[in-house]
Formats: structure tokens, sequence, C-alpha cells
């Protein structure tokens, strides 16, 4: 089992997942320059959080046309499962393969800090190991994290059940004092259509061990993981 | 064929929250421009086509818009050729 993180010119959270994926849960986790035109036949493919060509024009709008873009779309096409982190869930909508776009919090700050998220789709392959409700602390860390879209494609979310993390208090209500950046309807991550590919502004693998202050990001790591060893033969 | 100045000028979507123009309405605000009101921050991007003519400027233009330049869900765009 072989995992592709993704980097491009200002990923800066790359070796987060790395380490995350090799050391933590050990599996073989292996860097793909952005101007790979192959994957090299990944079991899954990350694209880490960080600042892709320096945020210039909006984030992620240049990383989106990387040679290498081309074989992450072909990939998620055949049903390969892609993990988005933060820049790389920019990276994503921009990409077209997941819908809407993160603009500017409303705050206007950088928020760098630990929030809670509400676990809303235990089923798919990122999530099986929550449960539906459950509350994690999960480490942010953005200045353009609100989650825009409109109002159809959000109930289109919301009815299909892809909205797979939205932030929370600690009594698990999605309060706009609860939502870091000003996110529609507090959606913290969401899904594709065929669940293949996950995009989310917290940064799970920066929550994989004690040192961290939450280990809640294992869950989502040990899903994943999970999901591939299963549909291996 | 020959060079047409462009001015692109990408600005957020009417009803989409713009922390940068809510910002600096509030500073002109506090500097006594009590007049002003629905201040938007956009972008201007300037370049240079080579094209057969200024329309056919214009499309190439606002096809690097739709494209790259301008997020349709979240931006507005309008192309301008001298």
């Amino acid at each position: 089992m072989r995992v592709a993180i993704v980097t491009f010119p200002g990923s800066n959270c790359d070796y987060d997942c790395y380490k995350a994926f090799r050391d933590v849960m050990g599996v073989d986790a292996g860097f793909v320059w952005h101007e790979e035109r192959s994957l090299d036949d990944p079991d899954a493919v990350i694209l880490p959080g960080g600042f892709s060509y320096g945020d210039h024009l909006r984030a992620g709008a240049i990383a989106r046309f990387s040679p290498v873009m081309d074989s992450v779309a072909e990939f998620a096409e055949k049903g390969g499962l892609v993990l988005g982190v933060c820049n790389g869930f920019q990276i994503l909508c921009e990409a077209g393969l997941l819908p809407g776009a993160l603009v500017r919090n409303d705050s206007r700050q950088f928020r760098g800090e630990t929030v809670r998220v509400r676990v809303e789709n235990d089923a798919s392959p990122f999530t099986s190991e929550y449960r539906r409700g459950q509350i994690l602390r999960f480490p942010i860390a953005h200045g353009e994290g609100s989650y825009v879209a409109d109002d159809p494609t959000l109930d289109g979310l919301e009815a299909s059940d892809r909205v797979a993390f939205r932030y929370v208090d600690a009594d698990g209500r999605a309060t706009a004092e609860a939502n870091p950046n000003g996110s529609a309807r507090n959606i913290a991550g969401i899904l594709n259509e065929r669940g293949n590919v996950l995009g989310l502004m917290p940064h799970p693998e920066r929550a994989v061990e004690e040192l961290l202050g939450s280990t809640d990001g294992l869950g989502l790591l040990r899903s994943l993981v999970g999901s591939l060893a299963e549909a291996a033969p | 064929m020959s060079e047409f100045a462009v001015e692109v000028r990408v600005v957020p979507r009417a009803g989409l929250l713009d922390p940068q123009g809510n910002a600096v309405e509030h500073a002109l605000r506090s500097l006594d421009f009590k007049e002003v009101a629905d201040v938007r921050v956009g972008r201007l991007i300037r370049l240079n086509v080579e094209a057969a003519s200024a329309e056919a400027a214009r499309e190439r233009a606002e096809e690097m818009c739709r494209k790259l330049l301008a997020n349709p869900v979240t931006e507005d765009f309008r192309v301008e050729v001298a």
C-alpha cells in the first residue's frame, strides 16, 4: 500500500502528511513533485496544506493547472481515494473535483488554533472509523477557509450526505461562534458525489499524536488505510 | 496581428461577503468619509494580447477569465480592450 503526497512549490504540510502516514500509520508514503505527469500507481493521493504558488491570484488557482493534476483527476475518476487538506481542499475546489470555493475568512484574520468539528457522515472511506455526531478536535491554520457555494449546491451536499464535517461548539452545536471562518452552514469538509474525494480545511494529519494536542485525526487516517486494505485483493 | 492592451477587472460576486471591502469601508468611515457604503475590493489585471482584432483579443481574454483569472463560483469579471 502506497500513499502519494503531491508537493507543489509552497506546500508546507507535505512532511506532516508523510510523517503521519509513514511513522504513525506505518504506511509507505512518497512525494510526487507537481511537475510529474504520473503518480506512479499509488493507492491514495494526498494534496497537502500550504501555500501553493504563494496563493497568488486565488488560493489553489494556479496549482490546479500543475501537470500532475491531470493524473490526480484521472485517479479520482477511476475511484481512487483523494484527500485534500487545507490548501489541498482549495485546489480540489479550483480543479472542479469538489463543488464550491474557499474565500477569505470573514474575520479577516488568519486563524491558527484548535477547533471542534462534528462528524456528519460516518460511512465514507475517510470517516468509517468515526461515528456520526462524534466531536473531534482538529487544528486549523488558514486565512482563506470560508466555504461558499450557491444554495442549490449546499442543499445538494446536505441532501446527499456529502457534508463530512461541520464546525461546532463543545456541545455539538453549529453556531456562528464555533465557525472560525464564516463557512456556509459551518461546513468544514465535503465529499464528492462518489465519496472517494474528501476536502477539509482542518488538519487531521496534525492531530495524530498526544504531543500534538489531539489524536482525533487518527480516525481519518485509519479509515482511509482501512478502506484501502479492504479494497486490496 | 496587432497587440491590444486589455484590462480585466475581477470583483467578488454580489451577495458574497467581502471581508477586504468591509475592512476598507470601516477604515474610510473612521477617517470621516461617512458617505461611503458597499465597498468591494477586487483585482485589476492588465495584459497585452496579440490578436487579429480587438474583438478577438476580448474573446481570448474572456476565455482566460473563465479558465484562470476569475473563479465563477465567487467572482464576476469585466474585460476592457483599449
